[in-house]
């Protein structure tokens, strides 16, 4: 066994290392790999480098993956706007920024993720998609599924089981999309729903859907069955032998660069600081001792940092040059609420020291970070 | 002016800031020197309107989502020049020019169109317009002569900037392992292959050789003499270093420390520091720990350290005090809320234990290990991080002995910890012993504080530390 996985490492190294039209391969037409790794940004950081650095030409690429559980938005998307960002720090779920368009998907351990790779020219994807539909239905043919316009596929004609997005390079392109075995719906629900009011912003919207596993449908069905499924319909397609490499996405050797992309994709910067501009219009109520305050809170967020802030204080509730202070120092900083919370804990220490003050600056400052 | 322009290309071409009147400087940092040379009495370049190249799938239109590049930059061939989105498609549009940024037809969010302009780029006249279709190569420069240099049998990619930068330094471009996309030669490719080259040339260096100075003054001319022998050789290729400078504006969380320091230095501080023989500590703990394990709770030292400041704070009220704005009035502070800074990515953030005076050792553990798990999570509350009374910063934990720690305002001390040491030391009979050795140094408030006070506070806590037993005696 450990000769045959050695064997197959240094072929794959071959294959991934060699510059154009140097390399005979005995494969060819295809190659189909799996991650043994669950970790979102490692694999969506092996997607980029098969994408920036493999030669197409020849043979073209299927990966198969699996994540822990993540949430992982479009390219041009808003988090804000398209999941409960607090339900997803409490149950330590990932968010991942993909380098591909389109929405937001929940992804766990019984969701498949299908990831074709292309030259540009060959950029296919309704293909694809009759491709993975033609085996699920070799593999249970009572399965009612079919692809739709919009490039989703349906399962009973009304639930969505796979949704697709794509990223074209200049000579490469891959479409990659997701398949829904047995993935927890009451968390996809939950952490797809935003809580976040008063949000405008053009980023690119998510459509919601309602979705099905296909466990619900056929109890029998695993996500390796359908991987396996999958994998095969692509070996014959391709005319290849119906062979799968195992690929680990830590291995720096064979893909050099790799553990520079996994970082960058987990930077907040990449995560959070990529999102397209969006202000924030919206009333914080607060209770302060006897009375309700109705505050309006306006604040625009510009590469993930708050660019102006306006918070519509009844006059002299706090001093005007605390007031300056605070809108100040979170001018510029991120629109985070750790970042936030340090910021004015530590603005606290230089403000005179007084009960009724302090206390309304927490206040303010707990609500004002309820809206990160 | 352009007349000037035209001489030989040796004596010029290092002398590139005189030179730069028809080109803005962003055009020079692409070293496209050639040109310069080139353009001698000819209009400055020409304007090619880039078109948005087909997308596939019969797509017409896209939206424009981010530009990388703005007007007036320069760009190579192959470079990023925006993100279009079409239909669950991100789609990367890079040049298929060298040149200069001229305009861009649309904004941030705007439709643009399939086969219309999507920007302007001005290129070098000399090198003509390249066909319509998206080649892989383009014609090099005709005058340059490294123009395909060949990898059994196939051209390697590089861009002009590229290429000159090899032929200044003598380097085959078949020799230089290219990462960039389709094994295409970067600038960092040529520049590590050239670290490689001059780190052969240097002769090992030395500094291993040098002979320690002697106290005598004849040692002294033998020393330049010493040192004649070992001048490294001079290398002969030019070191290019290309990094650059950055500089970021000072904003959040790290804004906020620059006003807090900045307070805190007004403070005048003084210095208290001391040795705690630990040997009895580190005993007690270790047959405490598994206890604690059993409550499934991690018993490190800390909670002695500030179970034991606690105590020592009853008896010095005055160290967790505040001094108000105008030095008028000090407030004693009931609670002993003790802050321990935490070293997070975000840098360092001080949470506090509420009301050391009314916990147990074990419920300052507990909620020491409560705000550690929040702390790395980046998930601290506001009520954890503020009301803080005295801090003590166990720096030990990185590394050294000694430090001058910072008082936090509105606080008037603050005690730094360094790490465990085993030192020999000597017993009451006069014998040497091993002991676990830790040093503590105290900062504190010289407006309200004295050194005495300080140094009697040191000595409570050391007592309790040294001697956990005495701590049984005092605890409420």
């Amino acid at each position: 066994m450990v000769l045959q996985s050695l064997k197959n490492c240094l072929w794959l190294s071959c294959i991934l290392r060699t510059p154009k039209a140097c390399f005979r391969s005995t494969a060819s037409g295809g190659l189909i790999i799996q991650s043994v790794s669950n970790d979102v940004y490692q694999n969506l950081a092996v997607e980029d480098w098969i994408h920036d650095h493999m030669d197409l030409e020849k043979q073209q690429v299927l990966f198969l993956w699996r994540n822990s559980p993540a949430v992982v938005i479009g390219r041009h998307q808003n988090p804000w706007q398209e999941c409960n960002l607090r339900l997803l720090r409490q149950k330590n779920i990932k968010l991942a920024r993909r380098r591909s368009g389109g929405g937001t998907v929940y992804h766990d351990l019984g969701n498949i993720n299908l990831t074709f790779f292309t030259t540009r020219k060959k950029y296919q994807r309704m293909e694809n998609l009759k491709l993975i539909v033609k085996a699920l239905k070799a593999l249970r043919p009572q399965l009612d599924i079919h692809v739709t316009d919009r490039y989703d596929i349906l399962l009973d004609r009304q639930y969505k089981i796979s949704g697709t997005a794509a990223k074209l390079g200049r000579t490469s392109a891959y479409h990659h999309c997701t398949l829904l075995c047995n993935a927890d719906k009451f968390v996809l629900s939950s952490v797809l729903k935003s809580p976040y009011k008063g949000l405008k912003s053009n980023a690119t919207p998510s459509v919601p859907a309602l979705v099905k596993n296909l466990f619900e449908e056929d109890p029998s069905l695993t996500p390796e069955m359908l991987l396996d499924a999958i994998a095969k319909e692509y070996a014959a397609q391709h005319q290849i032998d119906y062979h799968i490499t195992v690929i680990n996405p830590a291995d720096e050797t064979l893909l050099p660069g790799i553990s520079n992309k996994t970082k960058e994709l987990q930077t907040w910067e990449w995560v959070y600081g990529k999102t397209p501009k969006f202000s924030v219009s919206t009333s914080l109520n607060m209770t302060y001792k006897d009375s309700v305050l109705d505050v309006k809170v306006n604040i625009d967020v510009k590469h993930g940092r708050i660019e102006v802030c306006n918070i519509d204080l009844p006059e002299q509730w706090l001093p005007p040059g605390l007031y300056s202070e605070l809108v100040k120092n979170l001018t510029g900083s991120k629109f985070c609420p750790n970042e936030t919370t340090t910021l004015v804990t530590t603005l606290l220490r230089v403000c005179p020291q007084d009960d009724e003050l302090h206390s309304r600056w927490s206040l303010l400052c707990e609500n004002m970070i309820m809206l990160m | 002016v352009c007349i000037h322009r035209v001489r030989s290309c040796s004596s010029i071409r290092f002398i590139k800031s005189k030179y730069v009147c028809v080109f803005d400087k962003s055009a020079l940092k692409f070293s496209h020197q050639q040109r310069l040379f080139r353009t001698s009495a000819v209009s400055c370049g020409q304007i090619v309107q880039f078109k948005l190249s087909d997308i596939g799938e019969g797509i017409t239109e896209v939206t424009v989502k981010e530009w990388y590049i703005k007007e007036g930059d320069s760009v190579s061939q192959f470079d990023s020049i925006c993100e279009v989105q079409s239909d669950k498609a991100s789609v990367t549009i890079t040049s298929r020019y060298d040149g200069v940024i001229r305009k861009l037809h649309y904004s941030i969010d705007e439709i643009a169109f399939v086969g219309k302009p999507l920007v302007d780029i001005e290129i070098d006249a000399s090198k003509g317009v390249a066909p319509e279709e998206d080649v892989v190569e383009t014609p090099p420069m005709s005058h340059e002569e490294h123009t395909h240099q060949e990898i059994k049998g196939h051209k390697t990619l590089a861009t002009p900037a590229v290429r000159r930068l090899a032929m200044e330094n003598n380097i085959k471009l078949s020799e230089v392992v290219g990462t960039g996309k389709d094994n295409r030669i970067l600038k960092e490719d040529i520049l590590n292959y050239l670290a490689k080259q001059t780190g052969a040339i240097l002769p090992p260096s030395p500094k291993a050789e040098i002979v320690p100075p002697l106290r005598k003054t004849e040692a002294v001319p033998a020393a330049p003499k010493d040192k004649a022998r070992k001048i490294p050789m001079p290398v002969s290729r030019p070191i290019v270093f290309s990094g650059k400078d950055k500089t970021e504006p000072v904003t959040g969380f790290q804004k906020a420390m620059v006003k807090t320091m900045s307070a805190a230095l007004k403070i005048p501080h003084f210095g208290y520091c001391d040795e705690i023989d630990l040997t009895q500590l580190v005993q007690l703990r270790e047959e405490l720990k598994p206890l604690a394990e059993i409550r499934g709770v991690k018993l490190s030292f800390m909670p002695f350290f500030i179970k034991a400041a606690s105590l020592g704070l009853l008896q010095y009220p005055i160290l967790n005090a505040s001094l108000d704005e105008n030095c008028q009035n000090v407030t004693y502070k009931a609670s002993h809320n003790i802050g321990v800074a935490m070293d997070t990515e975000q840098g360092l953030i001080v949470p506090n234990v509420k009301n050391v005076q009314v916990c147990s050792v074990f419920d300052i553990a507990v909620e020491l290990n409560r705000l550690q798990s929040l702390g790395s999570a980046g998930q601290l509350g506001t009520s954890d991080l503020t009301g803080g009374t005295f801090t003590l910063s166990n720096i030990g934990t990185v590394g050294g002995t000694y430090a001058k720690p910072v008082i936090l305002p509105p606080e008037v001390a603050i005690g730094a910890l360094g790490k465990i040491q085993v030192l020999p030391r000597f017993n009451g009979k006069g014998e040497v012993f091993k002991a676990q050795i830790m040093n503590v140094s105290w900062s504190a408030d010289h407006r309200i504080i004295d050194g005495a006070t300080m140094a009697r506070f040191s000595n409570l806590w050391k007592s309790y530390l040294e001697n956990p037993a005495s701590m049984l005696l005092d605890l409420k």
